[in-house]
């Protein structure tokens, strides 16, 4: 059972997919509360990994499953190969949570359709669980091109005015960036076969130990980063974000800032970072400028906005610069923090979607005009929503702060000093354009009549936020709970970046009954002492 | 003279086309039966004619690695071309499947339209074991004939009327070069058995840029890719592809199609394989260019028949890149991708024939607003193919494009694979309107189609069942599309 965990808990939503479609369409509620089981369920599945201790001392990868799955003779070999180290394992979590929050967001928001609705969920979290858990690139590949087809319909059925756009750009710029990927993968593999590499199928551990040319993993490189980096957003191909965030109805919105962005960073994290090591130190320089820029211009862009929603979403832009800052410092901190801020920012900006989403439930409208005062009609919202804007902010105790503050921290311990120096304006920009739209929407006089019979929120809007809640500062207080799990697999990433790990990999001291190609897991972790590995 | 008639003889061996002798007693045994049934139903023929491919199927299951040879080396039923014999069988079965409701509502229930069919397949199963130009021209003529019928099978509809003439006249002058190409070929080597040639051109290597030879293999090629629709050779197909009967035209994208490139590629590969560096530049940049041109051409239409002709130029451009390839894994993944194609395309084809009325006037993108809420499920299957099509897992088009570009990756030829995917890219925007207007938009008008037809329905549901099934556990059979190279 618990060597299954993993392929359980990403098939269970499956399943209840199957199941939802099964269920008459007209009953509403049934379906709606199958689903908040269905995923409830998954979450408890999930629940066991948070509590292991194992990720404490062993940065490598747990709860593997490994089973062939396509063999044509000498053409290729796919497995399916599955685990879960420190890093995926907060991702993972923080997808198994959020789920059941954004089910219970759609009670009121979704009566068209719901049906669809509820089995497109469904679809959309086996494939993010899948993909994060994923150690062979063929089958990441498939769940997070499957990723796409879920959301695409969200977005342009359930969306806002301009939805029909807003879903064909976020599906076209997010396939174009993994079609270039998917050309990169197959060289790859092809690579390692024709050079007489080890590889067992498209697994990502043994394509860690191969020796790759500079120039061959400049152009591989490219083509993992571009990918990723459409989805992260990374400034300039960030121009979908706001569109889709924006149409897409709350539930879309949340998933797609908790959980969908992070697959861009994890991406480099797992991916891109330690499978081109030389080509990322070449366009370091590059991609910190880029993230950099993403920060003070999705700053700058939000403190503009208008509409509540499209504010959040460049919001987004800025905190994932931060994100992407962090694991370009190549330090323990720096890369900690980032995915500690991913987790953040899955919290922090979900709870902003759906705090848009509450009002817009009530208004029909998202238009920061339109408010002003909400604080005297609707004091448990104006609380709620303070603590939220405070975390995203980044207040000490609660926590964004903590996530933006070791990332700052690798960054200047990094060669990247000067990065984080303007990078620092993120930070005050952020409590600019937060605070004032807080003031606009929340205080001043309640002199919009539509605005004065507005309800205070529900006894299952308050349950949906609680959670949330508990999480802000729970992280803000003692992130360490996060961290210590955290640290091997970070430690394990890095000596895999630096290029320890695959010096070690090539080392006679494997035990013989293993494959070679294991042994960099098994091996790596007793190496880490040090936390600083960078170069 | 004596001498060779009895070696002839000797050659003889009825197994080796035993699947075509099959089905044609079959098609001879329909056609006389027609002449005594009264006009009106062809339920009975359609039945017929599927018990005649299942019989035609088992026939040739049983030359699976037991190939067979005869009649002095000019047909071979090998792997490779039983492989194909199920793609063309498969073809025509959910063609026929879907053809049934579709003659009856556009008036012309005629038991002579599945012969036709039959016959077609015949032609085009001679094609793919065939080892002797003169064989492989024999079957493409046989499957063309019977193609040409059934473009204009619809004798009271101009666009049917222009189909058929259209191909008719431009299908007779391909097959022109074709045959030119034989001869100048046969003046070169003194033979026209592809074995034969591609031995006597690895041993007299020095006549490889014979511009005689190298004359030939262009005129050769341009009667496959007309066939095959690859660019410069296209322009027939749209209006074809519009003005022929639906299921024709479903059968006409994959069935057919397959068959040229099943003799395209024995061909190429052996008979002409010593001129490889010559022919593979240029159907590198056709390859190329009909990948452009298909996938452009397909965002500017609005008639979903007319989209999915472009598309399906598109498509024939992903597999010859394939053939470009030309090495073990590409080839394989040519066939893979030739039945993942007439799976997913024939799926999608039966949708319109569901979707159309009388005259199909309604196949537009604005005739689809609203469909995923008229006919839900019907919409799913649809959605499903055109996913595949687009090449976005767990469907057979994106394994199958995965293993195509996996052999153009494995042969060095980066920059083809990074053209494809671009393309593919490109297709992504007009697979995805035709789902905008299904999902996204509200319906103009009342829907007031004709109920689901069974026949029609099972072959979308057993299409979109072969295209998840190729798409999540594609290993079998690309397994057996490996052990079918020649």
């Amino acid at each position: 059972m618990s060597e299954h965990i993993l392929s359980l808990m990403t098939f269970f939503p499956l399943l209840g997919m199957l199941i939802i479609l099964m269920l008459p369409g007209r009953k509403g509620g049934l379906l709606k509360s199958t689903t908040l089981a269905i995923t409830l369920i998954t979450f408890i599945i999930s629940l066991p990994l948070a509590l292991d201790p194992v990720f404490k001392t062993s940065g490598a990868m747990h709860y593997t499953e490994f089973a062939p799955w396509i063999s044509v003779g000498d053409y290729f070999q796919m497995n399916y190969s599955v685990g879960i180290d420190g890093i995926s394992l907060w991702l993972v979590l923080l997808t198994t949570f959020i789920m059941p929050i954004t089910v219970l967001s759609t009670w009121q928001a979704v009566d068209k359709n719901v049906k669809g609705f509820m089995a497109l969920m469904l679809l959309l979290e086996t494939a993010m669980l899948g993909a994060f858990i994923s150690l062979d690139l063929f089958l990441f590949y498939i769940f997070w091109e499957l990723m796409l087809i879920p959301m695409y319909f969200m977005i342009g059925i359930w969306g806002g005015a301009s939805r029909i756009y807003a879903a064909v750009k976020f599906f076209i710029y997010t396939a174009v960036g993994s079609l270039l990927m998917l050309v990169a993968i197959i060289y790859l593999y092809y690579y390692a076969v024709n050079t007489g590499g080890m590889v067992n199928g498209f697994s990502v551990s043994d394509f860690y130990n191969l020796t790759l040319h500079p120039e061959l993993q400049k152009w591989l490189f490219l083509a993992f980063a571009f990918s990723f980096a459409i989805k992260v957003p990374m400034f300039p191909v960030h121009t979908w974000l706001p569109d889709a965030h924006t149409e897409a109805p709350t539930a879309g919105s949340v998933i797609l800032a908790a959980v969908m962005l992070k697959m861009g960073t994890y991406g480099y994290l797992r991916f891109a970072m330690p499978l081109f090591p030389d080509a990322l130190q070449q366009f370091l320089p590059w991609l910190a400028a880029l993230s950099v820029i993403g920060i003070v211009y999705g700053a700058l862009v939000a403190m503009m906005q208008k509409d509540v929603k499209k504010l959040v979403a460049y919001s987004s832009v800025s905190h994932l610069g931060f994100v992407m800052l962090g694991l370009f410092a190549l330090n323990n901190i720096g890369v900690s923090g980032a995915i500690l801020q991913m987790v953040n920012h899955g919290i922090s900006t979900g709870a902003l979607f759906l705090i848009v989403g509450f009002i817009y439930e009530r208004r029909h409208t998202r238009l920061i005009s339109e408010f002003g005062g909400l604080s005297k009609q609707m004091p448990i919202f104006a609380v709620i929503f303070m603590i939220v804007t405070l975390s995203s902010i980044g207040l000490p105790a609660l926590n964004g702060f903590v996530g933006e503050f070791m990332i700052l921290l690798g960054a200047f311990e990094s060669e990247l000093r000067w990065f984080a120096v303007v990078a620092t304006s993120g930070v005050v920009l952020s409590a600019v354009y937060m605070l004032w739209m807080y003031q606009r929407v929340m205080f001043g006089k309640l002199d919009n009549p539509k605005n004065q019979n507005l309800k205070d929120l529900s006894v299952r809007e308050v349950c949906i936020m609680l959670p949330l809640l508990v999480f802000i500062f729970w992280i803000g207080v003692y992130p360490n709970t996060f961290l210590e799990k955290m640290e091997p697999a970070v430690n394990q990433a890095l000596s895999q970046i630096s290029g320890e790990a695959r010096a070690q990999a090539y080392m006679p001291v494997c035990n013989d009954t293993e494959p070679q190609a294991k042994c960099p897991h098994t091996h790596g972790l007793d190496a880490q002492g040090d936390a600083d590995l960078r170069l | 003279m004596e001498n060779m008639v009895q070696t002839a003889m000797q050659n003889v061996n009825f197994a080796a086309i035993m699947p075509s002798l099959v089905l044609s007693c079959f098609c001879l045994a329909l056609l006389l039966l027609n002449a005594f049934v009264k006009r009106g139903s062809t339920s009975y023929a359609a039945v017929i004619s599927l018990v005649a491919l299942g019989a035609t199927a088992c026939v040739s299951y049983l030359a699976w690695d037991n190939p067979q040879f005869g009649f002095a080396g000019q047909v071979a039923l090998d792997n490779y071309a039983v492989f194909f014999n199920f793609i063309f069988i498969l073809a025509a079965a959910l063609s026929i499947l879907m053809s049934d409701a579709y003659l009856k509502r556009e008036g012309y229930p005629v038991g002579e339209y599945y012969t036709l069919i039959l016959f077609s397949t015949v032609g085009a199963m001679l094609m793919a074991s065939g080892t002797d130009m003169m064989t492989i021209f024999l079957g493409l003529e046989v499957m063309s004939i019977a193609l040409y019928v059934l473009a204009g099978f619809f004798r009271r509809q101009l666009r049917s009327n222009e189909a058929g003439l259209k191909y008719f006249l431009l299908g007779a002058f391909s097959t022109g070069f074709l045959l030119y190409g034989i001869a100048l070929i046969y003046g070169v080597t003194g033979t026209t058995n592809v074995a034969d040639i591609g031995s006597y051109l690895a041993m007299n290597h020095h006549i490889v840029g014979d511009p005689i030879l190298i004359g030939g293999m262009i005129l050769l090629a341009t009667g496959f890719l007309f066939k095959i629709a690859i660019v410069p050779f296209h322009m027939w197909t749209p209006d074809v592809y519009e003005g022929a009967p639906t299921p024709i035209t479903a059968f006409m994208s994959a069935g057919p199609k397959a068959a040229a490139f099943a003799a395209f590629m024995r061909v190429f590969l052996i008979g002409l394989g010593s001129m490889h560096s010559t022919w593979v530049g240029l159907l590198w940049v056709l390859a190329v260019l009909t990948m452009i041109v298909g996938n452009f051409i397909a965002i500017k239409q609005t008639n979903l028949k007319r989209m999915l002709a472009y598309s399906s130029i598109a498509h024939a451009g992903y597999a010859l890149v394939g053939l470009v390839a030309s090495n073990a894994v590409g080839v394989s993944a040519v066939l893979f991708y030739m039945l993942a194609y007439t799976l997913m395309n024939i799926g999608a084809f039966a949708i319109l024939v569901l979707a159309g009325k009388v005259g199909e006037d309604n196949l537009t993108l604005q005739g689809f607003a609203g469909f995923g809420y008229k006919r839900p499920v019907l919409a799913v299957l649809f959605t499903i193919c055109l996913f595949s099509l687009m090449g976005i897992p767990p469907s057979a088009g994106f394994t199958g494009k995965f293993f195509i570009f996996a052999g153009a990756l494995n042969a060095g030829y980066v920059w083809l694979a990074v053209l494809g995917v671009l393309n593919s890219a490109v297709s992504l925007y007009y697979y995805l309107r035709v789902m905008v207007y299904m999902y996204f938009r509200s319906p103009e008008e009342e829907f007031d189609w004709v109920q689901l037809k069974p026949g029609a329905t099972l072959c979308a549901v057993i299409s979109v069942v072969g295209v998840l099934f190729l798409g999540i556990v594609p290993g079998a059979v690309m397994a057996l599309a490996r052990q079918a190279l020649f």
